[in-house]
């Protein structure tokens, strides 16, 4: 196990990049914790994959280093960076059994064969694959191929990391909340460094100690989950955490008082007088549709019921505003909204302002 | 129109497909739920008439459709997959079907904008698929699949390869858009979410069998059977089996008295289903089964937390508001009030839902 020290690191695909559009990897400067459990959340395009292809050793970047503990890496092959790598879909032998797919990667590396015999069995119990380790690969289900996938992943205990590209994507949605604890678990009982790509806000965010939200190329915001949820750094992070993301409407905002068209909101914070583009962004779980006289007049333009809550997606100034109903709730006559001014996040030019309070 | 009657698939000895019978009204949302494997691109090959059914009747409009090439039918269909032609830039792989059908120069680029604008595809008009991102072919093939006007829209597992955010806009989208064509729209998902963000109707399919057509919501709160339930649960549904004495539910020495539809059940052994937002971490006012379990292993997304539990074999996870922190071997209480028990017979059919739920 290693920390990961990511120094100054940037990448273009371009021979000669001219300026910070050019790269698709923009400086990042971060030491990654030895043991931690990293997820890598954006939309496709946003740099993730480079970063992880880095991290890996299939790129060399354009700019900086990158160390595993206190060794330089940059310019090593994968297979001399000492790391494991689950994808998106299996890969396994399929003329092996469960059990000498498993065993392969220790094989190779020419692990004592009782230890090898030991760890695989224990593999093969976390991974609940006990009635097929003698079975070949080939007759398996995908969701069973692709948790041979990652115990042949997780089989190691000497890697520097294991990196995940999308394993889960594949996989039905029951079984992947048994995956999912399962990885959890390991985690927790081999603290292998792990670094998990995705652009799928739950598993990201249920995986993860740490989630590096990547945009157009940037890390726009490190943080754990409730940081993300709480306090996101940039309006785009409030957008893609959270479902449905996190409201953003334009607002004026001086000192204590931010206002949405005639409406004035009192802040919790004071903040200096804004200029540029202001917004407000609030989520939808903290905005209530009452009845009463109080709050921002809305007009809810549909409610879609998805059983454990609802969502009604109102209008203010022409600007839509989602606000979540609990599950039996419905929308009062005429509507207000209540904007919850504890969970008010104030933005500039897209970029968190923290008030004083 | 498009209806099933008694259609079945067999391939060798298996049925791949089993006595299907289903009418898709024109202008309709109809989602296919089930998990891979279930039968569902089988099924909506049968609809398009790319695979004959093996007994039973396709029927569009009244008339049977069996044995129609399916060249001959107005069908469109969009796999998960994405499938566009290379050397096409994006504008014509979006002309392609109205240059086949010799549509007028004007009305062809009108429909062309106006799909590419609702696809968010207005500023890659001139490019080749190939230089796109995924999620970009992808909805260059929804909007080839758009300007067609077909009468049936199948769309199978459209925005899996999509990401996640672009999958929940796309799931407002696609509903409206097609809707506007009066097409049958066919949406098959293995995501219980998104048949309910997507609304409509949903059919949930278990083995190649239908085991339940309806309203989604009404589907979702009233599952004919533990199969459906659980195939319309996500995160999965807690079960435990439970015995009626009397006005009483027991299980592992605890007892809940029940009330209404609940105690009119007969007595005997029945197997309870609980979706993880009603498992209460904290003792509710109303009466309550409280159980204590270990915890073993917890979720925190921020703004929920799933903590997973285990007791006596059974594996529960429970679905709670904000951030909850245990650690792994706590041990909690766990409360479940009767108020949203989904009973099963021993038979797995559904004998009792909660009564506040809406519902056929």
């Amino acid at each position: 196990m290693a920390k990961i020290t990511l120094d100054k690191l940037a990448h273009s695909y371009l021979p000669r990049p001219k300026s910070d559009a050019d790269f698709a990897l923009k400086e990042i400067d971060h030491v990654w914790d030895d043991g931690g459990a990293y997820a890598l959340l954006g939309p496709s395009g946003c740099g993730k994959t480079t970063l992880l292809n880095i991290i890996s050793g299939l790129l060399v970047p354009s700019k900086g280093n990158i160390l595993f503990g206190e060794q330089d890496v940059t310019h090593l092959q994968p297979e001399q960076r000492n790391i494991a790598q689950v994808f998106q879909f299996p890969v396994i032998y399929d003329t092996m059994t469960v059990a000498e797919n498993l065993a392969f990667p220790l094989v190779n590396r020419r692990v004592p064969k009782d230890e090898i015999s030991r760890r695989v069995s224990e593999m093969i119990e976390i991974l609940d694959l006990g009635d097929k380790a003698h079975k070949k690969a080939k007759g398996l289900t995908a969701d069973d191929k692709q948790k041979i996938s990652l115990g042949r992943g997780l089989v190691r205990h000497d890697v520097n990391a294991i990196l995940f590209d999308e394993p889960l994507t594949v996989i039905d949605p029951h079984m992947k909340w048994q995956l999912r604890t399962k990885l959890k678990e390991l985690h927790r009982q081999f603290e292998h460094t792990m670094i998990y790509v995705t652009h799928d806000q739950t598993e990201a965010l249920t995986f993860a100690d740490k989630v590096v939200v990547m945009y157009e190329g940037e890390v726009v915001q490190i943080g754990t989950p409730e940081e993300l949820f709480d306090e996101p750094a940039h309006t785009f992070v409030g957008y893609f955490i959270g479902s449905p993301g996190m409201n953003v409407i334009p607002a004026d905002v001086n000192g204590r008082v931010a206002q949405i068209g005639n409406t004035k909101i009192n802040l919790q914070k004071a903040y200096p007088s804004l200029s540029g583009n202001v917004e407000l962004g609030i989520r939808p779980e903290f905005i209530k549709l009452t009845g009463d006289d109080a709050g921002l007049p809305v007009q809810v333009t549909s409610v879609e019921d998805i059983g454990r809550f609802k969502i009604a997606r109102a209008n203010i100034n022409g600007v839509t505003l989602d606000t979540v109903l609990p599950e039996g709730g419905s929308v009062p006559a005429h509507p207000k909204a209540i904007i919850d001014p504890e969970k008010i996040n104030i933005y500039k030019d897209s970029h968190l302002v923290k008030g004083e309070a | 129109m498009l209806e099933l009657k008694n259609v079945s698939k067999k391939v060798g000895e298996v049925y791949h497909i089993r006595d299907v019978s289903m009418r898709l009204e024109k202008g309709s949302l109809n989602v296919l739920l089930g998990p891979t494997l279930s039968g569902k691109t089988t099924l909506m090959r049968l609809m398009a008439g790319l695979d004959k059914p093996t007994e039973g009747d396709v029927l569009v409009n009244g008339k049977s459709v069996v044995g129609v090439p399916v060249q001959k039918r107005n069908i469109a269909m969009v796999y998960q997959q994405f499938i566009n032609y290379p050397a096409m830039t994006v504008y014509e792989n979006i002309a392609s079907p109205m240059r086949i059908a010799g549509v007028d120069k004007k009305t062809l680029d009108q429909k062309v904008r106006k799909a590419a604008e609702l696809m968010k595809l207005g500023d890659f008009l001139d490019r080749l698929p190939l230089n796109l991102s995924g999620g970009q072919q992808q909805r260059t093939a929804l909007a080839r699949a758009m300007v067609k006007d077909a009468e049936i829209v199948l769309l199978d597992e459209p925005l899996a390869n999509l990401d996640y955010k672009l999958r929940e806009e796309l799931r407002i989208e696609l509903p409206r858009i097609f809707a506007e064509t009066g097409a049958v729209f066919v949406y098959a998902t293995t995501e219980p979410h998104e048949a309910l963000l997507l609304g409509g109707k949903t059919a949930t399919l278990a083995e190649g069998r239908v085991s339940q057509f309806g309203e989604t919501i009404s589907v979702h709160n009233k599952p004919v059977d533990l199969q459906t339930a659980q195939t319309f649960s996500d995160p999965p549904l807690n079960l435990l089996e439970v015995k009626k004495v009397g006005n009483q539910f027991e299980f592992d020495g605890q007892t809940v008295s029940v009330t209404g539809q609940l105690d009119a059940l007969s007595d005997g052994a029945y197997k309870i289903g609980v979706r993880p937002h009603h498992v209460f971490l904290n003792k509710p006012s109303t009466p309550a089964l409280s159980v204590k379990a270990h915890v073993s292993t917890s979720e925190i997304t921020g703004s929920e937390s799933f903590i997973h539990v285990e007791k006596n074999g059974y594996r529960w996870v429970a679905l709670t508001h904000g951030v909850y922190r245990v650690e792994t071997g706590d041990e909690l209480a766990l409360h479940l009030d009767p108020e949203n028990f989904f009973v099963f017979g021993q038979d797995n059919k559904l004998v009792a839902a909660p009564a506040k739920l809406q519902g056929e």
